[in-house]
């Protein structure tokens, strides 16, 4: 990490000029490349060579997750397909996913970055590094896999698929140092050690790096009673590449962002003007390196505020503020996120319209748990033919699990029994205390 | 060293650098690609203060130097090898250097100025060899290594060589090269425009690509060599075997 190292404490005289050439290298390959900001710049008359500062970036639209579902499967790539080495996917809001590219450098310069949060969270050659996210279409386990590999750190794929069981004997017999997983399945880990009376001096563990999920000062406290760990949070951006953009270093007072890859913005949600600097906003980044799927202005739904003031552990890079809130209905389920809308569509299809219904979300001890329940409607059997709606049943059950991969149990409820809440249709138990 | 910010030049008329932002900082060689009529030696020019740029802004060490003559630039320590050599063909080799010199006649003491020249020709033995004859007389590849000593007699810290490999035999484009990697482990930092993209992207740090007056790519001299319209446009089909 050489380069690493002299970017994370350049001026921040050196450290614009260098956003500066890379956003405008940016504008450019993406004004001739790809069609979509080609026309988008065009309808809001706006002229890239006047793009003379990182503050002109907010002349430039928005990109939006709408904008980046209707793009599929390809059509915000930059280059074409054959200089894709890697391809991943992130749940679009609707039935299509989002399809993230990356080049051979973009994946030298993601594995780099990634490298850069990990180091700074402690991370170094002699640790054993355990990530338990899920090892598919989605881009989280693999960011934090070749980091830690960059590092030279022993790196277990160990995939949130694996049972609790399996990964506390993974964790104990391969004497694992650093955990990286969502925070809510470390929970779900450290109930296990319990379970199996496993005390924690008996693990080498001492490190958590943690994303994929929100998450409060509160639960990291309750992790680190309940885990021998240090917990570090990382910010990555899930639909458009993976982790990597911010982490926090060894004062854990925000997370330093890596500004030489990636310009943020806080914008207030509603009128869209920048907010003043500290106070919370949605969260806007701009990707000043990428080849293959480089963003303009992607609003991310995450609310969060920005400092700039200096940290003592010499980095300059502003620092962020752990995730406040977000303004959208996301889920966040067994290190997957999906949106609400994406089971409509599935109840739309397979019921011919949308029926009134209610996602349930809680735990049980081993994993977390979602329960659709859906109103019995005109068009559809009548409760009393048991054979049809267990039919019904079983058809929706493997389309949620076909398209968005996880485990969702169907029940059927006497038509208006639901209540339509202010809060919409999602009930999280998951957080409340346990019985 | 070195930094510019969204500078548009041109002649006449006709706008040939389009809002250009870059930067060398001290000790790197950097290498600016680009086809044909991209504008690259528009750039060097409007640094080296022989166009004045229309907007924008030009910093040498802190410096601004956009409405600088281009003596003062180069007495500000930026030197520049012109395309074509652009030598004094019916001044002897040591006359050629001397001038290159003149920037400093005031600072420095003719003990001096033997040093600077000695300098140059333990760089090029050929030089020194050829101190008597005129510079109309030397082929190519020693012209060009008299264009570089020139520009070196002025002890410039940030040197601009524009196509310093252009018309000259392959064998002498090797010791060139050489001579700009001596250059930089000398401690000079090295802006380079060169249509042998490959040769310089090998001993730069890092890179730029220019096209149609705008930067399109930047970045280490490793990822311009692995991405792939670079690898289309500047080493493949206009790729020149030189030392491979």
């Amino acid at each position: 990490m050489t380069t690493g190292e002299k970017c994370e404490t350049l001026g921040r005289g050196d450290l614009e000029q260098l956003q500066m050439e890379r956003l405008q290298s940016t504008l450019n390959r993406v004004f001739r490349n790809v069609a979509f900001y080609r026309h988008s710049f065009d309808a809001h008359r706006v002229n890239i060579e006047r793009i003379k500062s990182t503050q002109a970036l907010r002349e430039l639209p928005f990109t939006t997750r709408e904008d980046l579902g209707k793009s599929y499967p390809y059509e915000m790539f930059a280059v074409p397909l054959r200089e894709i080495v890697r391809i991943h996917a992130a749940s679009g809001t609707t039935g299509t996913p989002i399809v993230i590219g990356y080049t051979r450098n973009d994946l030298r310069n993601w594995t780099e970055y990634t490298a850069r949060l990990l180091a700074a969270a402690g991370i170094t050659a002699n640790d054993v590094v355990q990530i338990a996210f899920p090892y598919n279409l989605s881009a989280v386990a693999f960011g934090f896999h070749q980091g830690a590999e960059q590092i030279g750190a022993s790196v277990i794929p160990s995939p949130a698929t694996l049972s609790s069981e399996r990964q506390v004997t993974i964790m104990k017999d391969f004497k694992t140092t650093a955990l990286i997983c969502t925070p809510t399945y470390a929970l779900r880990l450290a109930a296990t050690l319990e379970e199996l009376r496993v005390h924690p001096e008996r693990l080498q563990l001492r490190t958590g790096i943690f994303g994929g999920e929100p998450w409060g000062d509160a639960f990291r406290a309750q992790l680190e009673a309940r885990l021998p760990i240090l917990a570090h949070d990382t910010y990555g951006l899930s639909d458009v590449l993976g982790p990597g953009v911010a982490g926090e270093c060894s004062e854990r007072k925000g997370l330093h962002v890596n500004e030489d890859h990636f310009i943020i913005e806080v914008i207030d949600p509603r009128t869209l003007a920048p907010v003043p600097a500290g106070e919370p906003g949605e969260l806007v980044f701009t990707t000043i390196t990428r080849e293959g799927f480089p963003i303009i202005r992607y609003r991310t739904g995450d609310v969060a505020s920005v400092t700039a003031a200096p940290c003592p552990c010499g980095r300059t890079f502003v620092r962020m503020s752990r995730v406040l809130s977000r303004l959208d209905n996301r889920i966040f389920f067994d290190g997957a996120s999906i949106f609400p809308s994406q089971i409509e569509a599935i109840l739309t299809e397979v019921e011919g319209s949308l029926p009134q219904y209610e996602i349930i979300l809680d735990c049980d001890d081993r994993k977390d748990t979602m329960e659709i329940k859906v109103e019995v409607s005109g068009n559809m059997p009548a409760l009393d033919e048991v054979r049809k709606l267990e039919h019904l049943r079983q058809r929706l059950a493997r389309r949620v699990e076909t398209t968005l991969d996880v485990q969702a149990r169907i029940t059927f409820v006497e038509p208006k029994s639901l209540r339509t809440q202010p809060q919409g249709n999602v009930v999280d138990r998951r957080l409340e205390p346990r019985k | 060293m070195l930094r510019i910010a969204n500078l548009e030049a041109g002649y006449g008329s006709l706008r040939v650098i389009k809002g250009v932002s870059l930067h060398v900082s001290p000790g790197e060689v950097v290498a600016i690609i680009g086809p044909n009529g991209a504008g690259k030696t528009t750039l060097l020019a409007t640094i080296a203060g022989l166009i004045k740029p229309w907007t924008g802004e030009i910093c040498l060490q802190g410096r601004r130097i956009e409405q600088a003559p281009p003596e003062q630039i180069v007495a500000l320590g930026c030197s520049l090898v012109p395309e074509g050599r652009q030598l004094f063909a019916s001044l002897t080799v040591k006359e050629n250097l001397l001038l290159g010199g003149y920037v400093r006649r005031r600072d420095q003491t003719k003990g001096d100025t033997e040093q600077a020249l000695d300098g140059i020709y333990r760089l090029f033995g050929v030089l020194r060899e050829r101190e008597r004859q005129l510079a109309a007389t030397l082929s190519g590849g020693e012209q060009q290594m008299l264009a570089i000593g020139r520009a070196l007699m002025a002890r410039p810290r940030l040197i601009m060589m524009d196509e310093p490999s252009l018309g000259i035999a392959p064998r002498l484009v090797r010791t060139i090269f050489k001579t700009i990697m001596d250059l930089r482990d000398a401690g000079t930092t090295i802006l380079l425009i060169e249509q042998n993209a490959r040769s310089a992207l090998r001993i730069a740090d890092r890179g730029y690509v220019l096209e149609t007056g705008q930067i399109v790519c930047e970045g280490s001299a490793r990822e311009l060599l692995d991405n792939r319209d670079v690898q289309r446009a500047y080493l493949g089909k206009d790729y020149r075997t030189i030392d491979e």
